[in-house]
């Protein structure tokens, strides 16, 4: 961001309200209204995080069963069945329950603190869009005991396999229905929250990265929330109605199904990373002790990764047979995408060099991003290549390459985040010395766990298999001990951020990050329950 | 601290070695052990795509080296501890052009011999020999189209026995990867692959071959392959496609041509004599020897060997009532399956003597034991149900 200074805070030290016209600020509610009814964009912040949190535990309880059936070739411990809702619940809980909602959290806390505002634009929708979670993850974790179980289609719930399941199948879709609106809301109040609300004097270039990912990122999430809808719709209808939209019999198309799916899939790829490459460029700035490079190319990189991602989706469908000139241009638009994305990693680079970097935490994930990521961004380019995408499709070459992208990626950005924002959060500083051993062994363990997928996936070895030739046992074996220690290690992360929330550690400054930058740091640790409730003027 | 590092690292390796040590061999056609790359190939477009692999591989590779080059050595030398002091540059026109530019080109260069294998690929025209895959829940079915095995259809199930998946019996050098009969093929010619599906999307898969094509139920699509050296060659489902996903393999056998044509003419021989005759009255004891054949191959998956089903999954035959009550609601459900559940429509892939055998042997098999309505079933009454 460039140049953002502050003239005068008021971080809502009480005089700014003695003359407004709302009174719900006077006392901070208390008990369960204090959770139930929130309205405050901290509180709302805090319950996406906690609830994602959750949801990456029972999605990753899915993955480290997975990989026990999978430790061995033969069947051990699941049957097929079982094991198909295993992989099927792991990528939906992951997706919609713990990735997707954890940026919202992230959103909620420092978006209004970034740019001065006192809350989100619309507090009663800000809390409906929060509750509409709970109850979609229960429906989805009570599917597996209705009968026949939880859907086993894949989290594609491609059809017609999705048109054969049971009732958990039904379960699943007015799940995704309410996570789909939960976050259609949730960009609503973000989009309107930053066009409308921002501190006079911050103007849009000079938001911070994060609220600029994250603008956009809301409106990606308008444009295709609404498409996975109407797929997932046409299933339930073909199930229970007696429409064939995916049925050939009835004059439907099964790759139909593909295709509408892939048109919100693709966009949801960049949903769940350009929030990351915003808080990364929080940090890398902060820790280099200097401005982010080109800030302008940022922002235009993330608008044409955005502009991309709507025209690229039949690279998920090479195999389906699509014409030759289908093929050509589905391949050439896959590979500009690598364009934006590396003047994303040079900008990081360039923001790094000759700077006067420290090493905590925030910084160390980071820098893992950037250079995991990066490795997950050449597996994609290598699978843009349609004619090695058609040997690796379905392999575990892409499961690696989307692992590599979403937890290397979003997953190590988050960590980032809460490291680097948990004094704010809390008024404490985390434990430095157990926060960088969560970060080496979620480093180390992910590497083990994702990089041998790799080699399995180019000697041909398909996803989403319960069971595996043998020569395939070694890699698969590295994959399930790496996948254990890199389960375990997220047990310490639970430990350093709720050691923060009880009150232990260090008492975190205003700003506990020298090179840190932007509003949310002129306001007390932890932030007020109201925070600019006179906004501030930014230079 | 050490210690307890290098205690993990060695039950680690203690653990893979003996995991190795079980003497599992390289599986000729398939994988190998602890294979690193992508197959050899034994067809050019597979060769190809190994090509641009590594020409990928090793592009990205350089550029790897370049980025993280230059961001590790300013980790090491611009560091607040060595009391580097941070510069304020953060915009240069130049260089951001540049590092748009040049990715570009690089882009560009690689589409290019790429390009040229999508349009080969793709090239389904003027083949030799035309045969048909049909992915099935959960095995595929062939069907020559024209040649010297013109009409000889056939369906290949995993052969691996069930003792070995569950762990009963050691597993075989083909575990996983073997049917009980091949897609028979001629070497050197250009075989095009028609790909569809009976219930759900699958997809055919032959890495050596570099072919991957999705079975789309209802939808014809093609792929092509040149083999150029005899031998057997392995692949497996690869879209998922319900429970037993992972046990419909695919094994092709690339003969030469004289043997090839030696083999179509046995198979066209066999064909006359084994037609089965569904005008010919079978007797009770004939019907359920045949039928018991059938559900093993084609029903035993959902229903079970003990006809007890899945509950909640797939219906138990054991005492149903469609099983035990008249024959023509169970040659209803057979021949043209249930919409909206996993029962498929069985009328293209068994004949009339397959359907009565089948229908048969479920009314005597396990209690129902010819207690039912109808417990015989004969083929002309598959016949007139069609």
């Amino acid at each position: 961001m460039s140049s953002v200074t502050v003239d005068h805070v008021s971080p809502g030290q009480g005089q700014g309200h003695d003359h407004g016209h709302d009174d719900h600020h006077h006392a901070i509610p208390s008990g369960w209204r204090r959770w139930l009814f929130a309205t405050n964009h901290k509180d709302i912040g805090t319950m996406y995080l906690i609830f994602s949190f959750i949801m990456l535990l029972e999605g990753g309880t899915l993955a480290l069963l997975l990989r026990t059936e999978l430790f061995e070739p033969g069947l051990q411990f699941f049957q097929p069945e079982l094991f198909n809702q295993f992989t099927t619940m792991h990528g939906i809980i992951m997706v919609f329950g713990a990735i997707m909602p954890s940026f919202v959290g992230f959103a909620n806390w420092m978006i209004p603190m970034q740019i001065g505002a006192s809350d989100m634009a619309f507090a009663r929708m800000n809390n409906f869009s929060f509750w509409l979670l709970p109850v979609a993850a229960t429906m989805l974790t009570i599917s597996f005991f209705v009968p026949g179980g939880a859907t086993a289609a894949g989290w594609t719930l491609y059809a017609p396999l999705s048109a054969q399941m049971g009732p958990g199948m039904d379960l699943a879709i007015f799940a995704i229905h309410l996570m789909g609106a939960s976050s259609i809301m949730g960009a609503i109040n973000v989009i309107v929250t930053v066009l409308n609300m921002r501190a006079p004097g911050m103007t849009l270039m000079k938001m911070p990265m994060f609220c600029w990912t994250w603008l956009i990122t809301a409106f990606l999430l308008i444009a295709v929330m609404p498409v996975l809808a109407a797929a997932i719709t046409m299933v339930l209808t073909d199930r229970h109605f007696g429409t064939g939209f995916f049925n050939a019999a009835a004059g439907g198309d099964p790759v139909l199904y593909q295709h509408v799916f892939w048109f919100f899939g693709h966009p949801e790829v960049y949903i769940m990373i350009l929030p990351a490459f915003g808080i990364v460029s929080a940090i890398v700035p902060a820790f280099s002790r200097k401005k982010l490079f080109g800030y302008a190319s940022m922002v235009y990189a993330t608008s044409a990764i955005a502009v991309l991602s709507f025209i690229v989706w039949a690279h998920h469908m090479f195999t389906t047979g699509m014409p030759v000139t289908g093929q050509l241009y589905f391949m050439y638009a896959t590979m500009l995408i690598s364009i934006p994305t590396g003047v994303k990693v040079f900008n990081w680079v360039a923001t790094m060099w000759r700077g006067s970097m420290t090493f905590e935490t925030p910084m160390l994930f980071s820098v893992g991003f950037i250079f995991v990521f990066t490795m997950g961004g050449f597996t994609g380019l290598i699978l843009s290549v349609a004619p090695i995408d058609i040997q690796v499709h379905d392999t575990y070459y892409v499961v690696a390459h989307f692992h590599y992208v979403l937890v290397a990626g979003s997953l190590f950005a988050l960590f980032a985040g809460a490291y680097y924002w948990v004094p704010k959060w809390t008024g404490r500083m985390y434990n430095e010395k157990l926060a960088k051993w969560h970060f080496w062994m979620t480093l180390i363990s992910f590497n083990i766990t994702f990089f041998p997928m790799h080699f399995l996936g180019l000697a041909g070895m398909p996803r989403r298999y319960a069971d595996y030739a043998a020569q395939f046992t070694t890699f698969h074996q590295m994959a399930t001990i790496g996948a254990f220690w890199f389960g375990l290690s997220q047990l310490l992360f639970l430990y350093t951020i709720l050691r923060c929330y009880r009150g232990k550690g260090e008492v975190a400054a205003a700003k506990p990050w020298e090179g840190a930058e932007g509003l949310e740091w002129t306001v007390p640790s932890p932030a007020p329950f109201h925070t600019f409730e006179t906004p501030p003027e930014v230079k | 601290m050490k210690k307890w590092w290098r205690g993990i690292l060695g039950a680690c390796v203690l653990l893979f070695s003996c995991a190795v040590g079980a003497q599992v061999r390289d599986m000729p056609g398939g994988p190998k052990v602890d294979q690193l790359n992508l197959h050899e190939g034994v067809t050019q477009i597979a060769q190809e795509i190994a090509w641009l692999h590594w020409m990928l591989l090793i592009i990205c590779g350089v550029i790897f080296l370049g980025v993280f080059g230059v961001m590790f050595y300013s980790i090491w030398a611009h560091r607040k501890s060595r009391g580097h002091q941070a510069s304020t540059f953060h915009e240069h026109l130049g260089v951001e052009i540049a590092w748009t530019v040049i990715p570009f080109i690089i882009v560009i260069a690689m589409a290019l011999p790429a390009t040229k294998t999508v349009v080969a690929m793709k090239d389904t025209s003027s083949a030799d020999l035309t045969v048909k895959a049909t992915g099935y829940q959960w095995k595929w079915g062939y069907e020559y189209i024209d040649g010297p095995a013109a009409g000889y259809k056939f369906l290949a199930t995993l052969s691996t026995p069930r003792a070995q998946i569950d762990g009963r019996e050691p597993k075989g050098e083909f575990y996983l990867m073997e049917t009980d009969y091949h897609l028979v093929v001629p070497v050197d010619k250009k075989v095009r692959v028609v790909v569809t599906a009976g219930d759900v999307i699958h997809s055919w898969m032959v890495p050596d071959f570099g072919v991957k094509q999705d079975a789309i139920p209802g939808f014809l699509r093609d792929a092509w392959f040149r083999a150029q050296k005899p031998g057997i060659y392995r692949g497996q489902c690869a879209e998922l496609c319900g429970k037993d996903h992972a046990f419909m393999p695919i094994v092709v056998e690339v003969l030469p041509q004289d043997e090839y044509d030696a083999w179509a003419q046995e198979q066209k021989k066999k064909m006359a004599a084994n037609a089965d005759d569904p005008s010919k009255e079978w007797t009770k004891e004939e019907l359920v020897a045949r039928g018991e054949k059938v559900y093993a191959a084609n029903c035993v998956a959902c229903h079970q060997a003990n006809g007890k089903g899945v509950p909640g999954s797939f219906p138990a035959l054991d005492g149903d009532p469609t099983v035990m009550g008249p024959k023509d609601a169970q040659l209803e459900t057979v021949l043209k399956g249930r919409p909206g559940t996993a029962m498929a429509a069985f009328a293209g892939q068994l004949n009339d003597v397959e359907v009565a055998a089948v229908i048969t042997y479920t009314r005597h098999a396990w209690s129902n034991a010819g207690k039912g309505e109808d417990p015989v079933v004969q083929p002309k009454d598959s016949v007139a149900k069609r």
